[in-house]
């Protein structure tokens, strides 16, 4: 008798203690953007994609809710970030941690993701250097030499360009493209013939574009921030007459943006990109995903901030489908590794080795399709890894 | 050679007017008042948002947008004065600042809430688009655009200072106000006036950015550095020194990172450095 | 100020006068117990609490110049920085010791600090106030183009600071952070009492309210406004140490114009020359951006926005300036 009453109630406790479990536990994912300050823009976009891939995918998991923490740094803070991350961890109890727009504060946040043991999605912050700084880190945007290295061998071998001057921003992302570039072309055969680099923050460029014009290169490549300045500096380019076809015109993607095409007009035509996400890729996944995006955003289109956030919500349900619920960091770690899907930029994987990134890069010009100016595809490199990781070692 | 020389100092020009608008009406707040107003790049800001509104939801040409432009910012620079700043006309900078820093956020935050994060562009007419070229040297037609209204705007505040019955009031009262408040000068009238042209000015200078640098809801905060060194350089109160300065830091500049690409960013906050160094009241202050 | 017969005793009037000036209120004791209410009561906020220390230090060495010397700044994340980086590049030079670290960047930048004070001393007003912005800006792109050095944008990298006496290392929750910052902000508002309450803190105060007529009366300013300048730039670089350190996270944000705009916004939010208004505006305006961040990531700013302009209609003279008018009517 005795120890049947025992049993049944220790069924019943385990019983309503599993039901408990499934009833009310939930994940805790802490999102850590600049969503004021300078960088506003990004982490809006970030977390839009955040928030399509959860009201597409329901806001369930194995059972479990997924509750996003917000957290913001306020601009470029490194400092911030790894207090927030800490926060989240030792307040919130959140399980995994994401976000991080850019780079020093994914840097910043890195040691609390390997003290703390959870893991930390890097959504965009796009240095190659962010994923080896902690084995929790996986990384689902992109990195800059992934896309311009390709594209340096690109400009050479397809673009049939022998001589070309690069033109970047003064800062960390601006050195890393000019690097990555240059080290493609010229291993590809091509030489640079000059290069300049603008300061981040002045934003009238027509004296680079003058030195680039005395220079008169068969093609410049060009790298700035996204937001004001690539349309500043597709205008001062036209200005001094550097168009396609006369001057060939490189860059990453952001030069191309939206917004920038609307403001540059027709000088925009022929500008040569390189880019992971192209916002036109015709493509059913590609045509709702922005469909759905536009929707849910007063028509605004989505950028490389909204699909590397709405790419790491779904490597965050995938690996918690995999762990079935176990929110450890080494098995979501483990999970992730190797996962392979159809992101609307394309078939998309984690490297098991770097935790990074391999996708496809495009190479697109600019078109009139229908009137208005798009980044059509012009060739794909598929399968891209960042060139560097090991590169060090 | 001496054509690209001339091309970017041209295009220096351009840049450094755009700068003289945006500021001047800083300037003579400042000398007038003593009122340091951080919240004046809010003001362009302000201005660049209506024109935005003017030209894309009201389907206006971009001619109406900029006179709108400068009305909208004038309107509510005026309506700030009289609720808000002249309470703090005695209470010490420090509170000026704190204040108007305090306006700058809010003002911010507003931008965000109605616009969003993101870049606008603005339709400008086509002919304001394009060059002309001159022996065989193109200039863009906004830059000539934007030196012409820089000029425009400095003619109508030259004369409107030296040459009406109210510009002799702004003169007695920026010399010495308790005299001119003696002499039966409406001092607080005069202030208020001031003041929306100045909020005004701004306004048609945000309005006239958006084509040179865009506009996003930093730029309140951005262009404020930009604002400040014009009026430091070019001395409190002084609409001849403002110009001289824009000009010269927006020459300076361009030559400055064409002929040594590697001081670049540094130029500028070197040039105004050294101007104060030499001259504390800047080139054409006098107080 | 309250006490009349200390103005006709002569010299031994004034020392008595300004040794009782230096006498500790209950107002600060009640302050330095407040101090330790996160340990026991908001243990998840103890991050937040060290970063509020760093800060209070740094508004404090903004204090003594602008409070007390009237020398206007919008420049002062500049020494703030360069004591993070000094800190910093110390660490990798394989020497990862933190008090002594400490001591040598606030050394170092306070002779940064002296070479500047040279210029600082010779312009007034707007011209002092574009100047600092222009020397901190200047500073920042130095850092941005010497990126073989800093670590540029990215930040720099392989700051390995030690624990502190070799025991205390730095965890997640914050316990050792804000232990060494709080000891450090004490030891600085030591020193920063001990030079307003002497009679250099007076001189200085004279040169605020009336520059020309000191050296009339045998105080001569600009050695003074220099040395008050060297400290206060020395304690802004050991603030800026303390950041690296207990973040081991240095990047080019410790030099920018914002942070040395917040500075100036803490200290007069809080009530300038006054020591703790600086220390009370810094909590309030974290405190403030932590909650109402967490309410709203995204339009937090508009509150703070309210909230300064409503501080300067309502109190003038800062937070802690309308506290003690409220207390000295009280007490009448």
């Amino acid at each position: 008798m005795p120890t049947k009453t025992t049993f049944v109630i220790a069924v019943a406790t385990g019983l309503t203690w599993s039901i408990g479990v499934h009833a009310q536990e939930t994940v805790k994912v802490g999102v850590i953007l600049p969503y004021s300050g300078p960088f506003a823009d990004a982490a809006n976009q970030l977390d839009a994609g955040i928030k399509l891939y959860m009201q597409q995918n329901g806001n369930m998991v194995d059972g479990k809710t997924i509750e996003i923490v917000r957290k913001d740094t306020g601009g470029p803070a490194p400092d911030v970030a790894k207090r927030l991350a800490q926060e989240l961890v030792v307040r919130d109890g959140v399980d995994i941690i994401a976000g991080f727009a850019l780079t020093p504060e994914a840097l910043g946040a890195a040691d609390v993701a390997t003290q703390a043991k959870k893991l930390m999605v890097v959504m965009n912050a796009a240095t190659s250097v962010v994923t080896e700084k902690s084995p929790y880190i996986v990384r689902t945007s992109v990195t800059i030499p992934q896309v311009n290295y390709a594209f340096g061998k690109w400009a050479f071998e397809k673009g049939g360009v022998k001589q070309a001057y690069t033109l970047v921003a003064d800062y960390g992302p601006g050195h890393d493209a000019e690097k990555s570039f240059a080290q493609g072309f010229t291993e590809a055969g091509g030489s640079i013939i000059g290069a300049d680099k603008t300061p981040v923050a002045n934003p009238d460029f027509s004296a680079f574009v003058q030195r680039v014009k005395d220079a008169n290169p068969e093609a410049v490549y060009i790298f700035v921030p996204g937001g004001g300045q690539p349309a500043a500096i597709g205008k001062a380019l036209s200005e001094r007459g550097l168009t396609p076809p006369a001057t060939r015109i490189f860059g990453q993607g952001e030069l191309t943006h939206p917004e920038a095409l609307e403001s540059m007009g027709a000088n925009a035509l022929g500008i040569v990109t390189t880019f992971h996400y192209t916002l036109e890729r015709e493509e059913p996944l590609n045509n709702a995903f922005v469909a759905a995006y536009r929707e849910a955003n007063n028509g605004r289109s989505p950028d490389l901030f909204s699909i590397g956030g709405y790419d790491g919500m779904h490597l965050i349900y995938e690996a918690l489908k995999k762990t079935n619920g176990d929110v450890s960091g080494d098995a979501l770690v483990e999970a992730a590794k190797g996962m392979a899907w159809d992101s609307p930029r394309g078939p998309i994987s984690i490297d098991p080795e770097t935790r990074d990134i391999v996708q496809n890069v495009y190479i697109r010009e600019v078109q009139e399709v229908d009137g208005t100016l798009q980044n059509v595809i012009i060739d794909t490199i598929e399968g891209v890894k960042d060139p560097l990781h090991g590169a060090n070692n | 050679m001496t054509g690209n020389l001339l091309i970017v100092l041209f295009d220096g020009l351009a840049f450094g007017m755009l700068l003289f608008v945006l500021s001047v009406g800083l300037s003579v707040t400042l000398g007038l008042m003593n009122f340091v107003n951080l919240g004046h790049g809010a003001f362009g800001m302000l201005g660049g948002y209506l024109a935005l509104v003017v030209t894309r939801e009201a389907g206006l040409s971009f001619f109406v947008a900029l006179p709108a432009a400068f009305v909208g910012a004038a309107v509510v620079g005026i309506a700030c004065e009289r609720t808000l700043f002249r309470r703090l006309y005695r209470s010490g900078e420090l509170n000026q600042v704190l204040f108007t820093v305090g306006l700058v956020f809010v003002a911010t935050s507003i931008a965000t809430f109605l616009f969003g994060t993101g870049q606008q562009p603005i339709q400008i007419p086509d002919m304001l688009r394009g060059w002309v070229e001159i022996g065989g040297l193109r200039f863009g037609i906004y830059r000539i655009f934007l030196i012409v209204v820089a000029l425009v705007v400095t003619a109508a505040l030259v004369f409107g200072l030296e040459f009406t019955r109210f510009g002799a009031k702004v003169r007695a009262a920026v010399d010495n106000q308790r005299v001119a408040q003696g002499l039966g000068i409406d001092v607080d009238t005069i202030f208020a006036i001031t003041f929306a042209l100045g909020c005004g000015l701004a306004g048609l200078g945000g309005a006239l950015a958006i084509e040179i640098v865009g506009l996003d809801p930093t730029f309140a905060i951005h262009y404020l550095i930009y604002v400040l060194i014009v009026v430091a350089v070019g001395g409190l109160g002084s609409i001849g020194g403002s110009f001289v300065a824009a000009a010269l830091l927006g020459i300076a500049d361009v030559a400055g990172k064409y002929f040594v690409p590697e001081l670049g960013s540094f130029l500028i906050y070197l040039l105004m450095v050294g101007v104060l160094f030499w001259r504390p009241l800047g080139l054409f202050g006098k107080r | 100020m309250s006490d009349p017969s200390a103005n006709n005793t002569g010299l031994d009037g004034a020392r008595a006068w300004i040794m009782r000036q230096g006498r500790w209120s209950p107002f600060e004791v009640a302050f330095w117990l407040a101090v330790f209410i996160p340990f026991f009561f908001f243990p998840t906020y103890l991050t937040l609490a060290s970063q509020i220390a760093i800060a209070a230090l740094f508004v404090l060495s903004v204090d003594l110049i602008l409070g007390y010397a009237g020398i206007i700044t919008l420049g002062h994340a500049m020494f703030f920085g360069l004591g993070a980086y000094a800190a910093g590049l110390l660490t990798k030079t394989g020497w990862g010791e933190p008090l002594t670290g400490l001591l040598i960047s606030g050394a170092f930048v306070a002779l940064v600090g002296f070479l500047v004070s040279f210029i600082i001393v010779r312009v007034q007003h707007l011209a002092l106030l574009m100047i600092t912005l222009g020397l901190g800006l200047l500073t920042m792109e130095l850092a941005n183009s010497m990126s073989w050095l800093t670590g540029g944008t990215d930040g720099l990298q392989g700051v390995s600071v030690w624990p502190i006496f070799g025991t205390f290392d730095y965890d997640l929750w914050g316990y050792t952070a804000y232990s060494y910052t709080l000891i450090v902000l004490f030891i600085g508002v030591l020193i920063a009492r001990r030079i307003v309450n002497s009679a250099f803190g007076l001189s200085l105060r004279g040169i605020r309210e009336n520059l020309n007529r000191m050296p009339a009366i045998g105080a001569p300013h600009q050695r003074r406004l220099q040395v008050i300048y060297t400290i206060s730039a020395g304690m802004a670089g050991v603030a800026g140490a303390l950041l690296t350190q207990t973040t081991s996270q240095v990047a080019l944000d410790v030099l920018s114009f914002q942070r040395s705009a917040d500075v100036v916004v803490m200290l007069i939010l809080g009530g300038t020359g006054r020591l703790y208004g600086g220390i009370i505006g810094a909590i309030i305006f974290m405190v403030a951006r932590d909650q109402l961040a967490g309410i709203n990531p995204q339009y937090w700013y508009f509150w703070i926005g309210i909230l300064l302009m409503i501080v300067v209609l309502v109190m003038p003279k800062g937070i802690l300036g309308f506290l003690a008018q409220i207390w000295e009517r009280v007490r009448r």
